[in-house]
């Protein structure tokens, strides 16, 4: 029997929860959009104060899952189970007042609002003339906020917040529905060392209340560390569920792509040639200092630091994104004032930024109108016009190279998995043969296969010649990938390390300071 | 039939790609507009509506105004932005173009020792004097930031106050007869067409049609692949002020006469125009072919109306619902992509 989304929200108020093995239950879900089948009998069990870990490569169905998991999507075939009971739920709010909370990737707060008008939207405590009780509502969050040990006014405009504390109000928002059920989409790839530690310890805490927990993540280590259990999806199947005490990386890293993965990084020792950017004293009032450093032909200079310690602010005052206040950039020994992309361009700097979606994607173009739009500038352009025929033939040429998955270049951006999205605009780049490519957190949200092919077109440039910048919040890839690694913090360049001498605890010491 | 259908398979295979144009239900939608009249034509008039060459010649020579202007707008529109004053500009450089263009034979010219002058010296201030005010539009909107809404709604009152201003409210009349010729005839028509086809060319063949789209798409990512968006946004409203301000030129040739009240709302029906031929006001998507097909649209709807003798207050409120219509199914399409 299927059970009204109502009803069983009724019945959860009446207090009379039935047990059940399992909190929430997905069997045989099958789920088709036009033109693919994104699930194919998948099933999914969650157990009671648990922390469920779902893992997969980029299309590999874990979105999907969670989606109908929180009501988004309804599954064609199959069934799902709160507490034992076959449920359909239609919508996010269905979901919600069931207690399954999910908290996205984007996260979905009003700018405008303050901390606990966020968290009470459409539950205002009243006044008895109708109106919202701003001190009792304020005075209730500020509860919830002590019960989760989070430190925070609740009167704050939300817009004000880092991107880490917006994360600590969705989960009190879930929580304060009373959720038997927290689905965290990526909830760690843009917070500090410090907050992921902040966080793990709510999942820990909100796991002992009895709350189960779907943790999607691509991260391996964040899965041996707070996962108990996970279930691997690959090409839109189940593959299975396992404890994550007994597998290794290795182990999970198979089940996910169906195939070993000999190298990660696979780092080749190539000639380093002369200086091909110096920097002094560079300067943006406000946000970063003095930072001062070398690249070499050939050279992959890491750039390790915490969320917010500066680097990305390295990176977009380096390529003209926001033009330095003070300090002196020299590229092969001369002088430049890069006061915008277009010069870097010129000067034959290239820049992969972090936000593929933001500041990357041209999402409604296609995949050819991507590759070549930053190449335009000052090549294969005759009196304006472009010379279509030899561009499209280069930018086949780079897509087979860079083996992007698509059936042809007039496909939309947005149509690609995050890997080939992030191969395309590597393309770009390299399309306009760099001798210095700045790559902002270059793998972050791809999956493992496309990592791996990632890391190593980039060890290929080195070996061309190419002053490689590189920016990562992973500590395996920036240690595996860097010849040097410059780490800051707080606006400020705290040290650089040779390959030999930096280890993950000497750069988070500099780090963390 | 299935041979045909199986080549295609192959071909789907080895070469796939190349959707149907999305000109083609626009222009589906077109034929589809002019059967229904053709019918309701035979019943009601009893006469038929597409065979009347006169009648085709005319519908395209009225929308060829709009056209122009529309050609401009579109490229407003694939930047993400929009462009309120065209209708003004069309009157301020009507006025000004027609105070250069009067015939020493007129007894009250305005500038009587520039009477009888060479007519490519009414045209090019026409051309110019838009083209100022649509780099005023650019400037405003890239130096400033504010909203093209509001910088083009500016413009938009203000270029009306100096069409009112330049000769207190009196209409310029007794141009020459080599600056009425541009009204006659089909020239129009023709002056439309180029206008098209060069922008057609220059959105999908140049760098400018390059950037101008990924401006649209995503004006950041643009930023960082190193086009200079400012510059290039001056440049898109300028050359959107230059249309508007050859439009202006044709409509004083036209009327052969130019009064501080033309053009009055053209810019509405240069953006339905353009929406209905299927340019997103998100920005980044739309075509010039899209736009002319939209143009004739809003001609066939306006001639078909008036020939099957409808009030003229039905018109306005059937051509409202159309504008909405053409957005809604757009704003539908995008949702079925994303889904």
């Amino acid at each position: 029997m299927v059970i009204s989304p109502t009803t069983m929200a009724a019945v959860r108020a009446s207090g009379a929860i039935p047990n059940a093995e399992y909190l929430l239950s997905a069997e045989g879900i099958r789920k088709e959009f036009p033109g693919v089948v994104a699930l194919d009998d998948v099933q999914f069990r969650l157990k009671r104060g648990t922390v469920h870990a779902l893992m997969g490569e980029n299309g590999a169905g874990k979105s999907t899952l969670m989606k109908i998991l929180a009501g988004i999507y309804t599954p064609d075939e199959g069934d799902v189970l709160l507490k034992g009971q076959k449920i359909r739920l239609q919508s996010p709010l269905d979901a919600l007042e069931n207690g399954i909370a999910m908290i996205h990737q984007e996260l979905n707060l009003m700018p405008f609002m303050t901390v606990a008008e966020n968290i009470w939207i459409r539950r205002e405590p009243k006044n008895r003339f109708g109106f919202v009780d701003h001190g009792e509502m304020n005075r209730k969050t500020a509860e919830l906020f002590r019960r989760l040990n989070i430190a925070m006014d609740p009167q704050t405009q939300v817009r004000d917040l880092s991107v880490a504390n917006r994360q600590m109000v969705e989960i009190a928002k879930a929580v304060s529905y009373e959720s038997d059920v927290l689905i965290m989409d990526e909830p760690t790839s843009a917070l500090t060392e410090r907050e992921v530690t902040h966080l793990f310890q709510i999942i820990h805490d909100l796991r002992s209340q009895g709350i189960g927990i779907v943790y999607i993540t691509h991260k391996m280590n964040e899965l041996f560390e707070i996962a108990d259990e996970f279930s691997v999806f690959r090409d839109g199947k189940y593959i299975g569920t396992h404890a994550s005490s007994d597998v290794t990386r290795d182990d999970i890293i198979r089940m996910m792509v169906g195939r070993e993965i000999t190298q990660m990084f696979p780092k080749e020792e190539v000639p380093i040639g002369d200086v091909v950017l110096s920097v002094k004293n560079l300067t943006l009032k406000g946000v970063f200092h003095d930072v001062s450093f070398d690249v070499r032909a050939g050279e992959i200079l890491g750039l390790a630091g915490l969320v917010g310690s500066g680097r990305s602010n390295v990176a977009e005052t380096l390529f003209g994104v926001t033009p330095a206040t003070s300090g002196t950039i020299a590229i092969n020994g001369e002088e430049v004032t890069i006061d915008s992309p277009n010069t870097a361009i010129r000067h034959r700097m290239a820049f992969l930024t972090e936000d593929r979606k933001d500041t990357g994607c041209l999402l409604i173009l296609d995949i050819l109108e991507n590759m070549q739009i930053a190449v335009l500038q000052d090549k294969f352009v005759r009196n304006g016009f472009v010379a279509e025929g030899e561009l499209t033939g280069v930018c086949e040429e780079m897509s087979r190279k860079l083996r992007v998955k698509t059936p042809n270049l007039h496909e939309r951006i947005e149509n690609l998995s995050g890997g080939n999205q992030q191969k395309v605009l590597i393309g770009r780049w390299l399309l306009t043969h760099p001798r210095i490519l700045i790559l902002d957190e270059p793998t972050r949200g791809i999956d493992v296969g496309a990592k791996a092919e990632i890391h190593r077109f980039v060890t290929e440039l080195a070996r061309d010649g190419v002053a490689v910048i590189m920016i990562s919040s992973e500590m395996p890839e920036v240690l595996g990938m860097s010849d040097r690694v410059m780490v800051m913090h707080e606006g400020r360049v705290t040290g650089i390390l040779d390959r030999a001498e930096a280890t993950q605890v000497k750069v988070m010491e500099l780090a963390a300071q | 039939m299935s041979m045909n259908s199986a080549a295609q398979a192959q071909s789907a295979a080895q070469k796939p790609a190349r959707r149907l144009p999305p000109e083609l239900s626009i222009f589906l939608v077109l034929i589809g507009i002019a059967l229904v009249y053709e019918i309701l034509g035979w019943i009601f008039v009893g006469q038929s509506f597409l065979m009347n060459p006169q009648r085709l010649t005319i519908i395209i020579l009225q929308v060829s105004v709009i056209g122009i202007i529309a050609v401009g707008v579109t490229q407003v529109i694939i930047t993400g932005g929009i462009d309120l004053s065209s209708g003004s500009v069309v009157g301020m450089t009507a006025m000004f173009t027609a105070s250069l263009a009067q015939a020493s034979t007129w007894p009250r010219a305005l500038y009587p020792s520039l009477t009888d002058l060479p007519v490519i010296v009414p045209v090019a201030v026409g051309i110019g004097v838009g083209l100022l005010a649509g780099y005023i539009n650019g400037q405003l909107i890239a130096r400033t930031k504010i909203p093209p809404f509001i910088a083009t709604l500016g413009m938009m009152v203000s270029a009306r106050g100096i069409s009112k201003w330049y000769t207190k409210g009196q209409p310029v009349s007794g141009l020459t007869d080599q600056f009425n010729f541009i009204g006659t005839g089909i020239w129009p028509v023709v002056i439309f067409l180029v206008v098209a086809v060069i922008f057609h060319i220059a959105l999908r063949y140049t760098r400018y049609g390059k950037f101008t789209y990924a401006i649209g798409a995503n004006v950041q990512a643009a930023r960082v692949s190193g086009i200079n968006v400012e510059a290039h946004l001056v440049k898109v409203y300028a050359i959107a002020g230059a249309l508007a301000g050859l439009a202006g030129v044709v409509t004083a040739a036209r009327a052969q006469t130019a009064q501080a009240g033309m053009g009055v709302m053209y810019e509405l029906d240069a953006i339905a125009a353009t929406v209905i031929g299927g340019t997103s006001l998100a920005g980044g998507v739309g075509r010039i072919t899209g736009t002319v097909i939209g143009t004739v649209i809003l001609g066939v709807m306006t001639s078909g109306f008036t020939f099957l003798r409808v009030d003229a207050f039905y018109q306005e409120i059937v051509k409202g619902v159309i504008i909405v219509a053409a957005v809604v199914v757009d704003v539908y399409r995008q949702k079925k992509r994303k889904a």
